[in-house]
């Protein structure tokens, strides 16, 4: 296999669109990764020759649409090398997370501990405060460093035998900064904790290996990795998805039902209540079969270099401060910086007017800008499709806006 | 396109820093903050029979929020919660495009014209009206 830039972004109809007259530079890949064509033709197709409700209907529509689902489900769990009933749909990494802080937070006692990072988006910190407030836990936040990253040097001292979960990102969707999981893992195995990993950052940039980091919960979201919005998925280890109660409890997710009781369904259909995004998963579905066909280490160095190529322009403006790690090792190609003088909305909105999409405010990761006494940061983050038109569209309209703003 | 909405008057007003700062023992004082971008603006207001006397604003915002806190704080003196009210009325017609600048010393808000167009940056420029607004409202509160 071969990494041709130009065949890749002809599967993305929406990079051909000028924007105000000139090429589109997309750079907000971090908020959402733009439609490849094969996922957009799924949705058609399913709406258009396959529309019904899965699971209960008998009739031709009911049955095609149920085993499009099922083969969605199978699909984005060989992404990650998961067995798919260990998968659960939901509508994106925040409705994951806030599955695990009902579904398993909801078992915790008053004093035990949640561990979360000074660096998470707030959809990994907000329901765990609201655990708090619910069960009474403790909730802890490891630090990080000058670069970002979450700094590990003594996480034993916060991970005490009363932590029951640590919930952390895998990789910032500010800085970069992909997490040491090893180290987390073995922490938290130390003092029999669980650990959530908030995948939304990884999953756009290659297949993971999810079992093999060792962690008990995974969350990420379908629109962050080129599929559409309002899915996404919770990955948990079997024996814990079997012993948590339901979240959400309604229709699809039950074995029968009385007055009296309800037996539920097995994991993952426990967690499903009512009808699923059905059209979305199948889309999902479509985008990560095409993933799965892509040389994934030569993107990998595509987006890196692209990456170093952003960092080095960067490192020429005067003025330009990057928050994350200056290098490339264990990063991810999400590239945050302020530029003195100039607030990120206005820097924002001048490279828009050049066809560049960035995005710049605090991220949803307050506490990180509190870290780092900034109210917000511009952000430039790169996908399998940009290109050095892209990054250099970005570093010429930066030296445009410092001009004009300061 | 941008090149309309961060013309030299915005930009010199934003610079300008029109009593940037805090008074000392403030009658009436609002902080809002826009959960968009994070950004914060703080304006303290001295108040004598309901008008305002003394005014000062503190933004850490963009610089389309920073100039609209540096025109209030140049026009404010002088006017009233109902007046300055009527402003920031007259200054959504303008972002909406439905109504035109008002007479006087306020006809400098047709600055703010060109941000029509980018509904996203509405709230950057009204943010400091609505902390004026906020801080008569806490006046109010505290008034026996």
């Amino acid at each position: 296999m071969s990494f041709d830039v130009r065949a890749i972004r002809r599967e993305f109809p929406i990079l051909a669109q000028p924007i105000d007259g000139r090429p589109l530079h997309y750079l907000d890949n971090a908020a959402t990764g733009q439609a490849p064509r094969t996922m957009i033709e799924a949705i058609v197709a399913f709406e258009t020759l396959r529309r019904a409700n899965v699971l209960r209907g008998v009739h031709h529509l009911a049955e095609a649409a149920t085993e499009a689902y099922a083969d969605a489900r199978a699909a984005v769990a060989r992404y990650i090398n998961a067995a798919p009933q260990d998968l659960v749909f939901t509508s994106g990494t925040t409705a994951s997370i806030n599955l695990v802080a009902r579904a398993f937070g909801d078992g915790l006692a008053a004093g035990d501990e949640v561990v979360i990072s000074v660096a998470e988006h707030h959809s990994n910190i907000v329901p765990w405060q609201m655990l708090r407030q619910r069960r009474g836990i403790v909730l802890k936040a490891l630090q990080v460093d000058d670069e970002g990253r979450l700094d590990l040097a003594a996480i034993e001292r916060t991970v005490t035998a009363k932590c029951r979960l640590i919930a952390v990102t895998h990789v910032s969707n500010v800085t970069g900064a992909v997490t040491d999981v090893a180290r987390i893992v073995s922490a938290a195995r130390a003092v029999g904790a669980r650990v959530l990993l908030d995948g939304a950052q990884r999953a756009p940039h290659g297949p993971i290996d999810v079992p093999a980091l060792g962690v008990d919960f995974y969350a990420f979201s379908g629109h962050k990795m080129f599929g559409p919005n309002g899915v996404g998925a919770l990955w948990g280890q079997r024996e814990l998805l079997e012993a948590m109660p339901p979240f959400l409890g309604g229709g699809e997710m039950i074995r029968t039902v009385t007055l009296e009781r309800t037996e539920y369904a097995a994991p993952p259909h426990k967690f499903e209540a009512g009808t699923p995004p059905i059209a979305q998963a199948i889309g999902l579905g479509a985008t990560v079969r095409w993933l799965m066909t892509l040389d994934w280490p030569a993107i990998s160095d595509h987006e890196m270099r692209l990456a170093q190529r952003t960092l080095d322009g960067l490192s020429g403006i005067r003025g330009a401060r990057v928050l994350g790690p200056g290098g490339l090792q264990a990063r991810a190609p999400v590239v945050s910086f302020a530029l003195d003088g100039a607030h990120p909305h206005d820097v924002c909105q001048i490279l828009d007017g050049r066809g560049v999409a960035l995005r710049g405010g605090h991220h949803c990761a307050q506490p990180l800008m509190d870290r780092f006494g900034l109210a917000g940061t511009t952000r430039a983050s790169l996908a399998l499709y940009n290109n050095d038109a892209d990054v250099d569209a970005l570093l010429s309209g930066l030296d445009e806006a410092a001009r004009r703003l300061r | 396109m941008t090149d309309e909405l961060y013309h030299a008057t915005i930009l010199d007003r934003a610079r300008s820093g029109e009593r940037a700062g805090r008074l000392e023992r403030p009658d009436a004082s609002a902080t809002i903050d826009n959960p968009l971008c994070g950004d914060r603006v703080t304006i303290d207001l001295k108040l004598d029979g309901g008008r305002v006397s003394d005014i000062a604003q503190y933004v850490r915002g963009c610089a389309l929020c920073r100039a609209a806190a540096a025109t209030i704080a140049r026009h404010a003196i002088g006017e009233t919660a109902d007046s300055l009210a009527e402003t920031a009325e007259a200054l959504r017609g303008i972002l909406k495009g439905d109504a035109p600048a008002p007479s006087g010393a306020w006809s400098e808000l047709s600055m703010f014209a060109p941000a029509r167009a980018y509904k996203s940056r509405h709230d950057c420029v009204l943010l400091p009206f609505e902390a004026i607004a906020r801080a008569f409202a806490s006046a109010r509160d505290r008034s026996p």
